[in-house]
């Protein structure tokens, strides 16, 4: 995923016909087995003559909306913090730079339920900003706006690593020109670097859609569950689980085929490179 | 931890002292018997339980228990899809049930320990709790767990009996998560099992709920249909449901079955 966003785009066009070890098949086929058959799995558990009731009932659509609107949300964050801080990684040269790359790429391996820890002692009710925000009438506790910070989170390396890669593979000669011919740098940015960067940027924007999407560990450490409030997708199917598995398994479904198209549409987005 | 450590071991140690005192029935007839025993038990079992575990091993030398904790749904839905066990140890007679009626239980379910709500509050009581109607108050935020879980279902009867409607800021997945929700100061109250409270140590506080409006939920123990050593199982319920493990059990907080 991102680290094709990595590869030069001259080198696919000059692809050298080396052939494939053939023993490279079997592990190949095991792998696309190992990762499909879960899939399958869960399909031929899914109880179709219910399904339309399942994933339509009062709280999968409460579930869906607020997992909808928290994750548009949550990468509207990303875009508006993670696009400078991307231009920033790759354009500027300051100490303790791969300090600063190491932070950001670190939710990318951080177990979420320690991401929701640590956010917890953050913004929570006796977090480190916790009383200053509750002193301004914020209260972030148990509210919407937890998911959001949670999903955030967790969803703005994507789009870091995804940008950062693009603009070091882009390079900065177009920049330049337009800056010998006196564009200032934000006119710079708006209409060499940014458009430079529209694949990139919208796959990595896709990803980190997606990873707000399928948040759940961060989520439920530190934002709470409630029907229309906190309760998210993920967070409903691990509560149905508990007692109508049917349901559990029809909203895991809807969710794939959301990842699902999720994926084709960051692929098609690529195809310019 | 050292210190629970060595607290698990005095009570081993007390245990082993009374099992020497007076005849245990099984003892004689299995000594170097030997063998693996899998127990699958409610996560609220955990500590009690893993003391057990250790009395167990030791009245029966060679012998080795391996617990697995987890939701009580949770082990039912992995033993249904065949995973493997001798001992099953639920949080409620509902969940033994639903095992009970697949054909998963080698006889019938004893139970042999009884659980009941309270209020945990973070240490200090912020919000000044002193009763279960004061949770209603607007601006206190109560966490609970949801309808769909146990211990959601019996908060729901205390509130039926107490007739005090709650609007929680969140209905968690298990009582764990409301717990955290309390101890981090996140939440104002939040209703529990009291033996959650008492394993919680010095972050949470307890309130009282009064008996007649308190509901009890009763944990019942059974050997598995398709344990390999069924022989081994039951003596380990034996051990549950006897002396021993019932003062095990007292000392996390359970009540009498």
């Amino acid at each position: 995923m991102p680290d094709s966003a990595l590869r030069s785009p001259r080198l696919r066009t000059r692809q050298a016909p080396v052939g494939l070890p053939h023993w490279a098949a079997l592990p190949a086929g095991l792998a696309v087995a190992f990762l499909g058959l879960p899939l399958l799995a869960m399909l031929s558990r899914v109880s179709w003559g219910q399904f339309p009731a399942l994933v339509t009932s009062e709280s999968s659509r409460a579930a869906l909306a607020l997992s909808l609107r928290t994750s548009v949300a949550a990468t509207v964050l990303c875009l508006l913090l993670g696009v400078p801080l991307a231009l920033v990684l790759a354009r500027a040269r300051f100490p303790g730079q791969h300090l600063v790359r190491a932070l950001a790429l670190l939710p990318l391996v951080l177990p979420p339920v320690v991401a929701g820890i640590a956010l917890l002692y953050t913004f929570g009710r006796r977090g480190l900003l916790g009383e200053t925000l509750q002193v301004a009438g914020i209260q972030v506790a148990f509210s919407t706006t937890a998911v959001v910070l949670a999903q955030t989170f967790v969803a703005m390396p994507f789009l870091v690593i995804s940008l950062e890669g693009a603009l070091r593979t882009v390079g900065q000669r177009y920049d330049e020109v337009a800056a010998t011919l006196g564009a200032s740098p934000t006119t710079v940015l708006r209409r060499v670097t940014l458009p430079l960067l529209a694949p990139a940027l919208a796959s990595g924007t896709v990803l980190a859609f997606a990873r707000a999407l399928g948040e759940f560990g961060a989520t439920i450490t530190f934002a709470g569950s409630l029907q229309g409030v906190t309760r998210t997708l993920p967070l409903e199917i691990y509560l149905q689980r508990e007692t109508d598995a049917d349901a559990a398994v029809a909203l895991s479904l809807v969710l794939v085929v959301v990842s699902a198209v999720v994926i084709a549409v960051s692929r098609r987005t690529r195809s310019p490179w | 931890m050292s210190a629970g450590r060595a607290r698990a071991m005095a009570v081993v140690g007390m245990l082993l002292a009374g099992c020497a005192s007076g005849p245990t029935e099984g003892a004689p007839a299995s000594a170097g018997a030997g063998g693996e025993l899998t127990v699958l038990a409610a996560a609220s079992l955990q500590s009690p339980f893993t003391r057990l575990g250790e009395v167990f091993e030791a009245t029966f030398p060679g012998t080795t228990v391996t617990f697995g904790f987890a939701g009580s749904s949770d082990l039912v839905a992995q033993l249904q899809q065949g995973a493997p066990g001798d001992v099953l140890a639920t949080a409620d007679t509902a969940t033994m049930g639903r095992a009970a009626a697949d054909g998963l239980l080698s006889g019938a379910a004893q139970p042999f320990a009884t659980n009941t709500m309270v209020i945990a509050v973070p240490a200090g009581n912020p919000a000044g709790i002193g009763a279960f109607a004061d949770l209603a108050a607007p601006d206190v935020a109560v966490v609970v767990c949801a309808p769909q879980v146990p211990c959601g279902a019996a908060t729901a009867q205390v509130e039926a009996s107490t007739g005090v409607t709650l609007s929680p800021v969140s209905e968690e997945g298990s009582v764990t998560d409301v717990l955290g929700k309390v101890s981090t100061g996140q939440a104002d109250a939040g209703v529990v099992y009291v033996t959650d409270v008492a394993a919680a140590g010095d972050a949470v506080e307890g309130i009282g709920i009064p008996p007649d409006a308190n509901t009890t939920n009763s944990y019942p123990i059974a050997v598995l249909a398709a344990s390999g050593a069924p022989e081994l199982a039951g003596r380990f319920r034996d051990l549950v449901l006897g002396a021993q493990g019932r003062e095990v059990l007292a000392d996390a907080g359970f009540g009498a079955p």
